[in-house]
């Protein structure tokens, strides 16, 4: 959890909203911007989780960073490169990689290995060097002895595993993860969250999480909260699950044992605002009793 | 279940076969078709019965394998028979009733029709035991690539194969489940008349192909954001290698092309 | 009266080819009618082949399967009419969806069954409004909804079947915490109106806490136990053992309650543990 100061990411002022009779604007107020004005920076190496129901703009936020959406008014940098600047794209992506919420959408070929070089291919890669990439992001995330199966052979968990080791053969310095989770099982989820931070703590790659779990979330070092286009909470994942009340207001949990140390706050009893953990939750209650 | 539908008919054992360049493998499977069309002799068979026996050693694939790609043409084998039988009249007359008759030649030309669809299926099928669908794909890529002058789409055209290769079992699930979820409702899809049948499959196609497209939608994003663009500046992590055996093996066809040409000329 | 009864289910995958496979191994179970229950297991414990037992879409390598005491496999023909009485919804279910309307599709179902026109109108009307879907909805197609629409009108259409029995394979799997009360509550409600018997399927420990009255645990394609919710998560020790685990509240309350706390067991929402604890606590106060 070093922080460099060096931005990796930086948002000005984004609006944006989606054409008319698509999918994602079916519960808006016709033509209201989804996102209405986010300004946001993220440093190298960190770890930040964003948070909101569905609808909320984190989503299309995270389209953004590497440009596969382009803001109405404002600006979104990556590494200092201007995402509306279509000769800036190819840089872009290959510096911010993203893996998304379906794992079978994103694997394109019929053999483990031969997917996760898809990016180094594309990069016109020396063939010795992609091996090279090929095998190390398979052991990156756990995957080695599978690079001969067909993705079809694999579970839910193992496939986004894949899909991120396709991402990190691009040597990306950020990785932004949307939703990875959702369509997981447990199991499955724990092998992505686990991946996802020893990325993080071990190599230094900059995480972007894109979440409505808040176990995912309390994991980060930095959560940001979006509702309704706009951000509403920024700051580290105790004093954000702190503010039960308000999370509860955003349509999003806290895990139980914040809310159980919030309803004794309010009935009165000394207790810390920023318990997310079972044990401390426990010693919590053993100092009370 | 659906899924146990094999396609390609891969069968991945380590062999002779198994190792040679996928590109030098269809040349082969090219000559061999030609040497069997060749001519009219049996000679022509024999010496394609005997590369057949050869390729079939060297492939290590069981016989029942070859069993599994006849069967399927038995139907045809036998109305090819049946034709040749009926329609051919020369040589000496062998049975006669009434206006049929089935004559010495008529025989001669069934059996040799037969026995070299047979062939055709053996050696063909042996390509795809012997080479994976993903190795035949960037063979006929790499082949075709001379075509990219007359700006021929080979590239485009051969990650369309590969992705279509990579989303059939996908899709072979997907079609499972929506079947599933349609009969939990009541849907009819195994019995009724022909007309019922096709109108239950609408409940099938409309979401198949709605799921189709969407997932289209989201991998050409996902291939975008690994910087695909194209076939320009592309390296390969594989890289198809010519060696020796494949030369020799090329050779080796040649040379039964060539045996058979000659017999053809000296025996006419 | 016990309105779902297997008798040594077991459905094996492949038989007699080296990829055999048993999926579900002798499950005896008995499903009482006006019933909400969870069904947990680990991926691959043979919960999700169960289901597709209860509403004939599989068929027993062995045993038997009995809805109202009958053998649902006695007369094939009879089959499809045990699907319009135990509804199974799929994971995803939007994904099914194809009709021109919603109602139409909503209407799917009750066609099949031929139910009058007036009868289908009703039941969309009714089942669309338990699941909180507005009337203009009705008119849309299927296709311009929003994600958690698309799913809501999913259900719908089994739901509109008024099945006896009605499984849900993770109707809340993708759903923000919003989304998922919503859901869960409006399931609750369902149940609570209709009186049938509901079965959710679920990886949420804290979902099934709190909406659920019986547990049915799979584990290794076999029955790890059936009962009360609350005597499923005293067992938390094993559960562990399979995989599983208990509301994070049922294992803090555990631990105290190990320690020598005196706190009453089956604390496991956050509702019930907070009235403990304060009690406990005003005790405290008063015997000072």
């Amino acid at each position: 959890m070093i922080y460099f100061m060096e931005t990796i990411v930086k948002a000005e002022h984004l609006i944006f909203r989606y054409p008319a009779d698509t999918e994602e604007n079916q519960n808006q107020v016709p033509n209201e911007p989804i996102l209405k004005d986010i300004s946001l920076e993220i440093k190298k190496g960190s770890f930040t989780a964003v948070l909101g129901h569905n609808g909320s703009g984190k989503s299309t936020f995270a389209k953004h960073i590497n440009a596969i959406l382009l803001p109405e008014s404002g600006k979104m940098f990556v590494e200092g490169l201007d995402t509306s600047d279509e000769a800036n794209l190819f840089d872009i992506r290959q510096k911010a990689g993203m893996v998304f919420q379906n794992p079978d959408n994103q694997i394109v070929a019929t053999i483990v290995e031969e997917d996760v070089a898809f990016a180094p291919e594309n990069l016109g890669v020396p063939p010795e060097e992609i091996r090279q990439r090929v095998d190390s992001a398979l052991k990156d995330v756990n995957m080695y002895e599978y690079r001969n199966h067909a993705p079809t052979q694999l579970s839910g968990g193992q496939k986004q595993r894949v899909a991120i080791a396709g991402v990190i053969a691009m040597r990306p310095d950020c990785i932004i993860l949307d939703e990875p989770t959702a369509m997981l099982d447990p199991q499955g989820r724990q092998e992505v969250m686990q991946t996802i931070q020893k990325l993080n703590q071990e190599q230094g790659i900059t995480i972007i999480l894109i979440t409505h779990y808040m176990e995912e979330a309390a994991l980060a070092d930095r959560i940001v909260v979006i509702d309704d286009g706009n951000i509403v909470l920024d700051d580290a994942p105790k004093k954000v699950f702190s503010q039960v009340d308000k999370m509860k207001e955003l349509g999003l949990d806290v895990p139980q044992v914040t809310e159980l140390a919030w309803e004794l706050r309010k009935a009165g009893y000394p207790v810390s605002a920023e318990i997310i953990t079972e044990d401390e939750c426990l010693n919590a209650l053993e100092a009370l009793l | 279940m659906l899924k146990d539908i094999t396609l390609g008919q891969y069968f991945p054992i380590d062999s002779v076969l198994h190792r040679l360049d996928p590109r030098f493998k269809i040349v082969y499977t090219m000559i061999f078709i030609i040497m069997l069309f060749s001519g009219s002799r049996f000679w022509t068979l024999i010496i394609g019965a005997v590369f057949v026996i050869m390729a079939q050693l060297l492939s290590k694939v069981p016989l029942k394998m070859s069993w599994k790609s006849i069967k399927p043409i038995l139907p045809v084998l036998l109305f090819t028979a049946v034709l040749n039988l009926a329609f051919i009249d020369s040589g000496e007359i062998l049975w006669q009733w009434k206006i049929f008759r089935i004559t010495e030649g008529g025989v001669n030309t069934s059996i040799f029709m037969i026995c070299r669809i047979v062939l055709l299926i053996i050696g063909s099928s042996l390509l795809t035991y012997t080479t994976s669908p993903i190795l035949l794909t960037d063979a006929i890529e790499s082949l075709m690539s001379p075509l990219k002058k007359v700006r021929f789409p080979v590239h485009e055209m051969a990650m369309m194969m590969s992705i279509a290769l990579r989303f059939i079992p996908t899709l072979l699930e997907e079609t499972d489940k929506i079947m599933s979820a349609q009969k939990a409702r009541g849907a009819m899809l195994d019995n009724g008349k022909l007309m019922e049948r096709v109108k239950a499959m609408i409940p099938i196609l409309i979401p198949l192909f709605v799921s189709a497209f969407r997932r289209a939608e989201e991998l050409a994003t996902a291939m975008e954001c690994r910087c695909y663009r194209g076939g320009d500046g592309r390296t390969r992590l594989r890289q198809l290698k010519a060696s020796r055996n494949d030369y020799l093996g090329l050779v080796i066809c040649l040379l039964f092309l060539a045996l058979c040409i000659a017999l053809n000329i000296l025996l006419s | 009266m016990a309105i779902l009864k297997t008798e040594g289910l077991t459905y094996t995958y492949s038989a007699g080819t080296p990829f055999e496979k048993t999926a579900v191994d002798h499950v005896d179970l008995c499903i009482e009618e006006n019933r909400m229950i969870g069904v947990i297991g680990h991926t691959g414990s043979g919960k999700s082949t169960l289901m597709q037992h209860f509403n004939g879409l599989l068929q027993p390598t062995s045993g038997t399967v009995l809805l109202e005491n009958q053998d649902i496999w006695a007369d094939k023909s009879k089959l499809r009419e045990v699907r319009f009485k135990v509804g199974l919804v799929f994971q995803y279910p939007e994904y099914q969806l194809f009709e021109e309307t919603v109602a139409k599709d909503i209407a799917f179902g009750c066609k099949n069954m031929g139910l009058s026109d007036d009868e289908i109108k009703t039941r969309v009307f009714e089942t669309a409004q338990m699941l909180g879907m507005d009337r203009e909805l009705l008119n849309r197609s299927p296709f311009a909804l929003s994600g958690g629409q698309k799913r809501r009108a999913a259900i719908a259409g089994v739901m509109a079947m008024r099945p006896k029995v009605l499984i849900l394979d993770e109707p809340c799997a993708g759903l923000d915490p919003k989304g998922r009360n919503l859901m869960l509550n409006q399931i609750r409600d369902y149940q609570k109106k209709t009186q049938s018997t509901v079965l959710l399927v679920s990886h949420s420990m804290e979902d099934v806490a709190e909406f659920t009255e019986q547990l049915l645990v799979m584990s290794r394609a076999k029955l790890f136990c059936f009962e009360e919710t609350y005597k499923v998560f005293r067992r938390a020790d094993e559960l562990k053992q399979l995989g599983l685990r208990v509301p994070q509240i049922a294992s803090v309350m555990t631990e105290l309650r190990k320690k020598g706390y005196d706190l009453p067991e089956d604390l496991y929402t956050v509702e019930k543990a907070k009235e403990a604890v304060l009690t406990l606590l005003r005790k405290g106060a008063a015997s000072c």
